[in-house]
């Protein structure tokens, strides 16, 4: 099989409430990759955007990025979801044959939307929606779950925020960077037990593109230190409703990792650096399980004895992570984007030494329902 | 960035989509919600294949894709497999005034579990492993709600 | 480079305005179960999926994941396509691009729509930029109408020119059970039914319908394995030019033609009336059925309304469009593009029924959503 390179990347800082519009935040970063792959629009042959009608507030949302994201009159289409859904999608369009180079990018505003309302659309309108439960009440629900089957605690979690909230001081894109303590989390506002405000990530708004080319192309386009490889990817989804799943239970990260991992050709000894999606501090070590890198119910255990932090075999989140900035959409792909200037060496003071492998997870729907892993490689 | 940038009076237009919705129940989930409305009882359903006992009821078996017509009464007790208390408040969505308590109830007699509310306690003395039933409101129009919350049982 | 991939299973619901016996989920099980009893197979052999529809048509967030029960999705990699009218070639192109990549051998394509649980209208609005343009000028049927009253001061044509279409096609839809309106009419009864929105009238325009379209994508050894005969992918293309309304060319499709010209390239069609044995257009509203079929180079520019009254377009014609009554006749949006794929694919593997055009070896299919978005499909009988 022919493979995949990421050849530019580019990415607004995040931050709370930008005053540009998310039409011009896609025009920034569209940008920004162009330049980072040192190529024109015209060389671009294809877009994916990865938008969504609920929280842009408008139906056919890639209508309102079609032009600033390169797509006039080309060959455009929307995935809705995380970003790294948006990835596979525009890997897929090169490895079919018909498309050379694909502008990916993903925008999200969520300073201008209701996040509860929106999140609250997600569940079923006949059955759960009218009780109200929506992202944080719904991963409340996970996260207690989690701490019965793993014995985990409200503490071990705030390690988590604690670790990427630090990272995060080492990031310039990132929304919420904090040199805060286990207490702080723990003294932070009670929103849905167990989860506190500074379990949960906040509010954003940002943008974030990448352009991917085949190998043909990729080896004429750019020098050997921008590409990085789209090595494996494997995305699964579990059942729908949260009483129908052990929301403690990790089998289809299971199954989509283990996709990657073949596709790669890796193990886990290979990956030198993770960002995993902590939409909530809890979700870093249970997606860590599900990724392999704890045994079951381990993950708190883990965190607790400092294992991924940045200096650690390990660093997982060294962007900050979701904790630190989460603009829904792109959430995943600002993932992609770190394990790419990782993999180049361009993370600055937050490069993990000597990354080659890089993994991103972003999931969709409520309570991680669905995955997307990717292995990506220098 | 050019200077008018930063002279610019920055104007947001407020909007709200306003498009009414009526969603069709289905044969499957109208059996159901019958079922709970004029004889307040609480109905699975059973995949012929493969045994699994769904409550809220299945069109599809989700590992076999079998149609589903095997039904079963439920008891409608249960247990807390997780819950949260939910403490902040979120206008338009909370069913009550927090705080107040969400559930995942797993129901005896069957191998799924039901999100719903936790009530008749105090929400601090809520814990994993509780044993619930339904307490249902006199009037029911044939929703979720006509099950009014769960509450623990000896 | 990428491989070969055909069709080898289509279903599709029964089509109607109201579909009170079956929730969004049930419309979908309904047109999954069919598509793999149509390809004589199991969910097992279906490696991943794709779905899509329009999000304010039924106000569920993450559809991908609320529909897994109906597409059969628990731990099956699914993601979610979405454009507008075009979803359902949205969706097809994801599947085919899917299968086509190597990263999996077959792939479902499942599109759906309940037009009946919303207003659609309304919903479509919201398409329209918030700041300019929402209050003055959205929904489907008032650009529809300009576009086809310039064409007409342009070229000439005629509002009985669009009602010829309009009468064709309902016609033809007598001969497809799945299809909602199913009823003989006229070209006066076109005339005269309501005006809605000069010049568009009631029967020029397509309802708002609930069904669902379900289609099996396959790479070339499977789908010789799972069919006798697939319907081949030659081409997938996809052109959209938006910006402001008040930016779009009227009086021509730009974005279809440079669509179909591309998909023409890739197929290797350089005569489409001659080469082309049936058509599934995703006309919706009679007049587009006049107004676009220069901009696919079925007639020099300004010619629709000759060609078709000259009825190379009828189901006798050399030309066959919309055997199965086309958009006018069944609209659940977001399976409406698909279903041109699907009729498309029946039609080559020989499984149209009465709408069945003889010996189908090339078929041409294509989807259209707000605004001047145009997706191509060529099929074909033959390995490309």
């Amino acid at each position: 099989m022919e493979r995949v390179a990421v050849i530019g990347v580019g990415q607004t800082k995040y931050e709370t409430d930008k005053r540009e519009t998310f039409h011009e935040l896609v025009w920034e970063v569209a940008n920004k990759a162009l330049n980072d792959a040192g190529i024109t629009v015209r060389e671009i042959d294809n877009v994916v955007t990865i938008s969504s009608d609920f929280w842009d507030g408008r139906t056919i949302s890639t209508m309102a990025v079609s032009d600033t994201s390169g797509g006039y009159d080309k060959d455009i289409t929307t995935v809705e979801g995380d970003g790294t859904f948006g990835v596979l999608y525009g890997m897929m369009r090169i490895l079919s044959g018909s498309f050379g180079t694909t502008m990916v990018v993903a925008h999200h505003k969520g300073s201008e939307s209701n996040m509860a309302g929106i999140t609250n659309t997600s569940f079923d309108p006949l059955v759960e929606r009218k009780l109200g439960l929506d992202a944080i009440t719904s991963s409340a629900l996970q996260a207690r779950r989690y701490m019965t089957v793993s014995g985990g605690t409200e503490e071990q979690f705030a390690l988590v925020s604690v670790k990427n909230h630090g990272n995060a001081m080492r990031n310039p894109f990132a929304q919420l960077p904090m040199d805060i303590t286990v207490e702080d989390v723990m003294a932070s506002e009670m929103l849905a037990s167990p989860l506190k405000k500074l379990d949960c990530s906040p509010v954003s708004d940002g943008a974030a593109a990448v352009v991917l080319a085949a190998e043909r192309s990729a080896k004429k386009m750019t020098t050997n230190k921008k590409r990085v490889w789209l090595n494996g990817v494997g995305h699964c989804t579990d059942a729908y409703r949260l009483g129908d799943r052990d929301l403690a239970d990790t089998r289809a990260l299971k199954k989509a990792a283990k996709k990657a991992y073949d596709m790669a050709g890796v193990t886990l000894d290979d990956i030198d650096v993770a960002e995993v999606y902590d939409a909530f501090s809890y979700m870093e070590p249970l997606w860590l399980e599900g990724l392999g890198f704890c045994e079951d119910g381990q993950g708190p255990e883990q965190i607790e004895r400092g294992n991924f932090t940045l200096d650690s075999e390990l660093p997982v989140n060294p962007s900050g992570g979701r904790l630190s900035a989460n603009p829904v959409q792109v959430a995943g792909l600002a993932g992609v984007i770190e394990c790419v200037l990782q993999c180049r060496g361009e993370a600055g003071r937050r490069q993990v030494r000597g990354a080659e492998v890089a993994l991103a997870h972003g999931i969709n729907g409520m309570c991680g329902q669905s995955h997307c892993v990717w292995i990506l490689g220098k | 960035m050019a200077d008018w940038k930063s002279e610019v009076e920055e104007v947001v237009f407020p909007g709200k989509i306003c498009v009414p919705y009526s969603w069709t129940v289905g044969s499957t989930l109208s059996r159901w919600y019958v079922q709970l409305r004029d004889d307040g009882e609480i109905w699975a359903n059973r995949c012929p294949s493969c045994g699994t006992v769904y409550v809220p009821p299945k069109i599809k078996c989700i590992k076999c894709y079998k149609d589903m017509n095997d039904w079963v009464k439920l008891p409608g007790t249960g247990t807390i497999e997780t819950f949260t208390v939910v403490n902040k408040e979120r206008p338009g969505l909370d069913p009550k005034k927090p705080p107040f308590v969400y559930a995942v109830i797993k129901m005896d007699g069957a191998d799924t579990g039901m999100v719903h509310l936790i009530g008749g306690v105090e929400p601090e003395k809520v814990k994993v492993g509780m044993r619930v039933a339904p307490v249902l409101e006199k009037e029911r129009d044939g929703h979720i709600t006509d099950i009014k919350h769960f509450k623990p049982i000896a | 480079m990428g491989k070969r991939v055909g069709i080898v299973g289509v279903g599709q619901t029964h089509h109607a305005s109201h579909r009170l016996d079956a929730s969004g989920v049930e419309v979908i099980a309904e047109a999954v179960t069919r598509c793999l009893d149509d390809a004589q197979t199991t969910l097992d052999a279906v490696d991943a999926i794709i779905i899509g529809n329009m999000d304010h048509f039924e106000n569920i967030n993450y559809v991908d994941m609320w529909a897994v029960d109906g597409l059969g999705g628990c731990m099956k990699p699914v993601f979610k396509v979405t454009t507008g009218g075009t979803t359902g070639t949205t969706v097809g192109a994801a599947a085919y691009y899917s299968a086509a990549s190597g990263m999996f051998d077959t792939v479902m394509a499942v599109g759906w729509e309940k037009n009946s649980e919303s207003d659609t209208q309304a919903a479509i609005a919201t398409c329209a930029n918030p700041v300019l343009e929402r209050d003055p000028f959205a929904g489907a049927i008032g650009p529809l109408a300009t576009e086809y009253s310039m064409y007409m001061k342009a070229y000439g044509a005629t509002e009985e020119d669009a009602a010829i279409v309009a009468a064709r096609d309902r016609n033809n839809a007598l001969n497809n059970p799945y299809a909602h309106n199913r009823m003989h009419v006229t070209v006066e009864d076109v005339m005269n039914s309501p005006m809605l929105s000069y010049p568009v009238k009631f029967l020029d325009m397509c309802p708002r319908s609930d069904g669902a379209c379900a289609v099996i994508f396959a790479v070339e050894e499977k789908a010789k394995k799972m069919c006798d005969r697939p319907a081949w992918i030659h081409a997938s293309v996809v052109r959209h030019d938006y910006t402001h309304f008040g930016d779009l060319e009227w009086q021509w499709m730009p974005t279809l033609e440079r669509a179909t010209l591309q998909a023409y390239k890739y197929a290797g069609i350089t005569n489409p009336v001659k080469e082309f044995d049936v058509a599934e257009l995703y006309q919706p509203c009679s007049t587009t059925g006049v107004k676009w079929l220069d901009s696919m180079w079925f007639c020099e520019r300004g010619q629709g309304p000759k060609l078709i009254r000259s009825g190379a377009t009828h189901m006798d014609g050399i030309i066959p469009i919309n055997p199965s009554g086309g958009v006018v006749a069944t609209n659940p949006i977001g399976a409406t593009a698909l279903i041109r794929v699907a009729e498309a694919a029946w039609q080559i593997m020989g499984r149209a029924g009465d709408r069945q055009i003889p010996n189908v070896k090339k078929a041409l299919a294509t989807g259209f959503g707000g605004c001047s978005w145009s997706d191509v499909f060529v099929l074909g009988a033959d390995l490309p």
